[in-house]
């Protein structure tokens, strides 16, 4: 067991070791979604909620079931098949009960399965060997980091539209090299806490 | 033979995973800081993506349409078991390094693209070959990002010095701004190269 304090495994999540900026996890939909404010909020948002309930159901699997059993080595099928399962679950949920939600999240609930920061998440906390409080707060921290990068990224985006760009850089040429300089700027905490 | 070819370069240069589709980048800007690590990276993609390829492809007429991408994730999965406890086994160093990258090769979107584009509706030779072709277009671009990051970084080529000792290394190439910029340029660098067939995929 590591010992520091959950509250600054959360910070340090957020901000530190942000999932997309210094572990670069969770790109995929990060480049495509991330053209409007709103729906990169609202992915963020569900990217958030499954990442903090998978970590814990991963966390409870992994050293409830797996280790006793020795079956270590299966952690990568299981953590991806609770994912999944997890994902169809808060789909059928929010389509019965929270029909708005639905329509403003619908598309992108089955994008979250193969985001690989949730994935990502899951097995750091495995390497890292975080205890229960740790990994969740690790879950929702690297969510709410994931949310604020790419939404700002969406604002940043939003002002580049009428710019006037080399033909070839236009798309995801110019979104990763912004993507670079948020990371620059993000490297500005790195003194205030650190994990690994 | 001929479609053999044709998948080829498609896979290395006219698809090409990385800079034509932005297709798994998560691993590509992760592990470009040493040549070393993305060779070994590379050569897992190559791994995995042709034999799960092959797999989808020698039992697509037996999987039910609507579980075949929970039937394509177990397959994947399986695959990367196998490399994880290879790496695991004999490269102890390299698996430490890559860390959780190489579980996350199961949400590589190469992977799972390639199966439900390709597989799905070909034979297995075809499909492994498609597969591994699409593997070394990867493999190629995470070389090519992490020569410059590796040189300009650390001012070595798979770990032998070639920078004069006056060098001074850009530390900010091996940090994570550096791969973001890298593969930038390169994402530039290759659309200029080949504007004038327009039509790649850009989506994740």
């Amino acid at each position: 067991m590591v010992d520091i304090n959950p509250l600054i495994i959360f910070v340090a999540s957020i901000f530190t070791n942000n999932m997309i900026l210094s572990n670069f996890l969770g790109m995929c939909s990060f480049i495509a979604v991330s053209n409007e404010i709103e729906t990169s909020l609202s992915l963020g948002q569900a990217v958030t909620f499954v990442l903090t309930f998978t970590s814990l159901l991963n966390y409870l699997i992994y050293n409830y079931i797996l280790e006793p059993l020795g079956l270590e080595y299966l952690r990568f099928i299981i953590f991806i098949i609770v994912i999944a399962a997890f994902v169809q679950l808060v789909e059928m949920i929010i389509e019965r009960f929270f029909e708005q939600l639905y329509y403003s999240l619908g598309i992108f609930l089955p994008l979250i399965t193969v985001n690989c920061a949730i994935l990502g998440v899951s097995l750091f906390m495995v390497i890292r060997d975080y205890n229960l409080i740790q990994a969740v707060l690790f879950g929702a921290g690297s969510g709410i980091g994931w949310t604020l990068a790419i939404v700002s990224l969406a604002g940043i985006r939003k002002k580049i539209k009428n710019a006037k760009l080399p033909k070839g850089l236009e798309g995801p040429g110019i979104t990763l090299i912004i993507t670079g300089i948020m990371a620059l700027a993000f490297l500005g905490f790195s003194g205030i806490v650190q994990i690994q | 033979m001929k479609a053999i070819k044709e998948i080829f370069i498609k896979g290395v240069i006219k698809d090409n995973p990385i800079f034509r589709q932005i297709l798994g980048i998560c691993s590509a800007l992760a592990v470009t800081n040493l040549m070393m690590n993305s060779l070994v990276m590379g050569l897992g993609l190559m791994f995995v993506t042709g034999l799960s390829s092959f797999t989808v492809s020698m039992i697509r007429k037996f999987t039910p349409k609507h579980i075949r991408m929970m039937v394509q994730t177990l397959i994947i999965s399986a695959f990367v078991i196998i490399l994880d406890i290879f790496l695991k086994a004999y490269l102890p160093d390299m698996s430490k390094a890559l860390g959780p990258y190489v579980g996350l090769i199961i949400t590589n979107c190469i992977i799972m693209g390639r199966c439900e584009a390709y597989a799905q509706n070909n034979t297995p030779i075809l499909s492994f070959f498609d597969g591994v072709t699409m593997g070394l277009g990867y493999t190629m671009i995470l070389l090519f990002i992490a020569f410059f990051r590796e040189l300009l970084g650390f001012g070595t080529v798979f770990g032998f010095q070639v920078m004069p000792e006056s060098f001074t290394p850009w530390t900010l190439m091996i940090m994570p701004p550096g791969a973001f910029f890298m593969l930038g340029i390169v994402i530039w660098i290759s659309k200029n190269l080949f504007k004038n067939d327009e039509g790649g995929v850009t989506n994740g």
